[in-house]
């Protein structure tokens, strides 16, 4: 743009540059801003039932996957979609209602990942439940407790959980 | 035998691309002809080693030899041929070994193409490429050594039941690694620009062509990805902003940015150090991707075990990024821009903002993907970032790069006046409010699916203007044409994800064998349960008759299918696809003792478009790696004068 402009191309360059410099900069410093309150905004908590329960009022609303196992005879289904159950870690128990049918494995001490969030009536509110799932091979026993590793890894995971 | 065959292979390899790097960076050191030609036969010499032990391992893996470690790790008698042969890439192991195969042959290829050419960059390439081709090779040598001999079992597992679901697993991994792999190359080609301190004209083809090669690749890998995740996960949607899908996302975002500032270098002779630092983040990309999918850092399909690959892929990778870095300190002020810009608002202006835009969406998505990682390694708590994160910054920019692909090809090269500036820009109005008006007729009310409605007109408008002119003089122009094709494709994939994110419709079928259920504008009878038996799975199929508006038209089985030796049945849906639609079947829970089954019906617009229109982006890119005849090309500003409506005479490509 300057070419064309005889007197003082030099310092005019520069100070186009340092004009460039600074303006990216400054997009630069606002995009930051922009993508981490974003991130902030839309966090996945992985928690279990006792990190829920420390968690305190920061899990009313917020985003949660909660991993833990179905506790037995807790689990009533309601005109065959809509589902109540109870999932415990080793200390605590938090009572989960999840819409949507179960999934074909849902059954009674079976681990289970459930995303959602805590509501003013005091459960948890899912919209996506997702039975504990795993790629090696068969169990060599029947009813053997859940591995929480394997828990972990299923709440990493995002394939499989339905949209 | 067999493992014993296969470790001296891999062991000669190692030390076949250490010699032939050290050889390699020696003769561009020394510019001895005799060094480059022993730097040659080095590489060919490593292929043939990389090649033979990948034949090794599927000779072991077809002949069910379970004395081999990765055969007793992934093979079974019961699994098809097919399945048996795609093992070599069903986990860690032979997915590194697969890697290092495919690298063989792309160096093999790359250097018997430059063989009597380009001889002041070409040492220094193979030494870039041959050290990478060592890192792997080390790789497999030790901490993934697929080739280990243990105690023979009868017989093996099988690979990982989601990838025996469907043959998409087939196609899907070699696409990808041909586009991740492939972006060695033109690494190697940057630094060796770099380690010369020099950039010439003559080398910015080649450069152009082996980033455009993988670059074909990835685009349909990232595409098969999808339609698997949309074939095999049942949860009806193609891209969730997985880990996984990032890492294969990023590379090709920094590429495409790439091959966009290496049309602007050819013209113009600036962006020199600009297009570098592309190519160079592109491989730091698909070696940090390699990292994420494949350390386990992540839980998915691609993320096989626990394993000690993790560190060492993350020291290569800092290695390489120090590496980069430092020749990029070093020698950035020795590439000379041969030529300035004139203006901002040209077509060169719009090249430059559509690089920053593909920059700024890179940095986006990668920090969205790697926060929870940073996040668990300094705090230890466990998070991800959820899907709004990148679905309200990807969107916008991704609607701008859509408007910019309109703006961009109407615009001139170089200084134009307002009044042809204002020519160029107000026609394409048209086809905006064409295509907007259109959406808004057939219900679409989502304020980025009319944004993207309007910029999609717009820039398709622009696109078929191009796109008409060149097919006359198809043999001069071709990859000026082959360039609106990709864009013409790229429009209908933007559009079609538009709508077919925000327009699909959901909806949970309960019913039991006879029962009717009405889903938009189909309706499902189910014709009843059934088990059927297969040698490796045990398949519980619900079968649907399907009928759209009263008129009976397919017959939809999703099931669950139970592998032999695995602990959960895994389900996969059925689709019914049109031009207009896909109508999807997944099954929640099915029960053949009452004959009842829950499924989701899902209807999704449009949405078999965007398959068909990234096999038509990879096509492009592949016409426009055909080469042209010399003199066709021509360099250099057009004068300014030059009328708008001549596209051909303007030249240049997208």
């Amino acid at each position: 743009m300057t070419a064309n402009v005889p007197v003082a191309t030099e310092s005019m360059r520069r100070r186009t540059r340092f004009f460039m410099i600074g303006a990216l900069l400054v997009a630069g410093i606002a995009f930051a801003v922009i993508a981490t309150s974003g991130i902030n905004k839309n966090i996945i908590y992985y928690w279990t039932p006792k990190d829920l329960h420390s968690a305190g009022n920061k899990a009313y609303g917020a985003t949660i996957r909660l991993g833990g196992m179905v506790v037995p005879g807790s689990v009533h289904t309601e005109q065959g979609s809509h589902l109540e159950f109870d999932v415990k870690d080793s200390s605590d128990i938090v009572h989960v209602k999840s819409s949507g049918a179960p999934p074909q494995m849902f059954r009674e001490n079976v681990g289970v990942v459930v995303e959602g969030t805590m509501v003013p009536g005091g459960y948890f509110k899912s919209d996506r439940l997702m039975v504990s799932h795993n790629n090696e091979y068969r169990a060599p026993k029947k009813g053997h407790p859940v591995d929480r590793k394997e828990l972990e890894r299923m709440m990493k995971s995002t394939e499989g959980l339905k949209d | 035998m067999t493992a014993t065959l296969g470790r001296f292979l891999i062991l000669a390899s190692v030390l076949v691309s250490t010699g032939g790097a050290v050889i390699g960076f020696y003769a561009g050191r020394s510019h001895s002809p005799g060094g480059l030609r022993l730097a040659q036969r080095f590489a060919y010499a490593y292929t043939v080693l990389m090649l033979a032990a990948t034949g090794v391992m599927e000779y072991a893996l077809l002949t069910h030899d379970f004395s081999v470690s990765y055969v007793a790790h992934v093979g079974s008698r019961s699994t098809p041929v097919w399945v048996t042969v795609a093992s070599l890439w069903s986990s860690l192991e032979g997915s590194i070994l697969f890697w290092g195969c495919i690298l063989g042959i792309y160096i093999a290829v790359a250097t018997f193409l430059t063989r009597n050419t380009h001889r002041e960059y070409m040492p220094d390439a193979i030494g870039v490429w041959l050290s990478c081709a060592a890192f792997f090779s080390f790789l497999i040598a030790a901490p993934a050594n697929p080739f280990l001999s243990v105690a023979p079992v009868a017989d093996g597992p099988g690979p990982n039941a989601l990838l025996q679901n469907h043959i998409l697993m087939v196609v899907h991994p070699p696409f990808l690694y041909l586009g991740y792999v492939g972006m060695t190359i033109p690494f190697g080609l940057a630094c060796a620009a770099l380690i010369r301190g020099r950039l010439g004209h003559s080398f910015v083809k080649p450069l152009r062509a082996a980033l455009l090669l993988p670059w074909v690749f990835l685009t349909i890998a990232i595409m098969l990805g999808g339609w698997w995740a949309y074939e095999v996960l049942g949860w009806g949607g193609y891209w969730a902003w997985d880990p996984v899908e990032n890492a294969s996302l990023l590379p090709w975002l920094t590429a495409t940015a790439a091959l966009h500032s290496i049309v602007v270098l050819e013209r113009r002779g600036v962006l020199k150090g600009w297009t570098i630092t592309l190519i160079q983040s592109t491989f730091l990309l698909t070696i940090l991707g390699t990292f994420m999918t494949r350390s386990g850092v992540f839980n998915s399909v691609h993320s096989f075990t626990q394993s000690a690959i993790g560190p060492t892929i993350l020291v290569f990778l800092a290695a390489a990024i120090v590496f980069s870095v430092a020749l990029l300190a070093l020698r950035i002020d020795r590439l000379e821009a041969e030529g300035n810009f004139d203006s901002a608002v040209s077509r060169e202006g719009m090249f430059l903002f559509n690089n920053l835009l593909f920059v700024v969406l890179t940095f986006t998505i990668l920090i969205g993907t790697v926060f929870p990682l940073i996040v668990e390694a300094v705090k230890g708590r466990q998070m991800s970032v959820g899907r709004p994160y990148f679905d309200s910054m990807v969107v916008p920019i991704g609607a701008l790069l859509l408007f910019l692909l309109g703006v961009g090809p109407a615009l001139p090269w170089g200084r134009a006046s307002a009044s042809q500036i204002k020519r160029a820009l107000l026609p394409p109005i048209a086809g905006a409010a064409v295509l907007f008006l259109l959406g808004f007729a057939f219900g679409a009310r989502n304020p980025w699916t009319l944004i993207t409605l309007a910029f999609g007109g717009y820039a398709l408008q622009v696109t078929i203007s191009h796109l008409r002119s060149p097919i006359m003089q198809l043999r001069r122009a071709r990859r000026r044409f082959a360039g609106y094709i990709v864009h013409a494709a790229v429009i209908v994939v933007f559009v079609t994800i538009g709508i077919s994110s925000t327009m699909r419709y959901t909806q949970e079928v309960h019913l039991t064998k006879g029962g009717v259920a009405n889903v938009g504008a189909y309706s499902i009878t189910l014709l009843g349960v059934e088990e059927r038996q297969e040698p490796n799975r045990t398949s519980t199929l619900a079968r649907f008759a399907v009928a759209k508006n009263g008129v009976q038209k397919t017959t939809l089985e999703p099931r669950m299918n139970q592998y032999l030796m695995m602990r959960e049945p895994i389900g996969t849906p059925d689709v019914y696809s049109t031009i207009g639609g896909d109508f999807y079947l997944s099954v929640m829970n099915i029960d053949p003792a009452a004959q009842s089954v829950a499924v989701n019906a899902i209807i999704t617009p449009f949405v078999g478009w965007i398959w068909i229109a990234v096999i038509v982006m990879g096509l492009g890119g592949l016409m426009a790696l055909i080469p042209q005849r010399v003199g066709e090309l021509r360099t250099g500003a057009e004068p300014a004068a030059s009328d708008l409506a001549v596209g051909p005479t303007l030249g240049g490509e997208a």
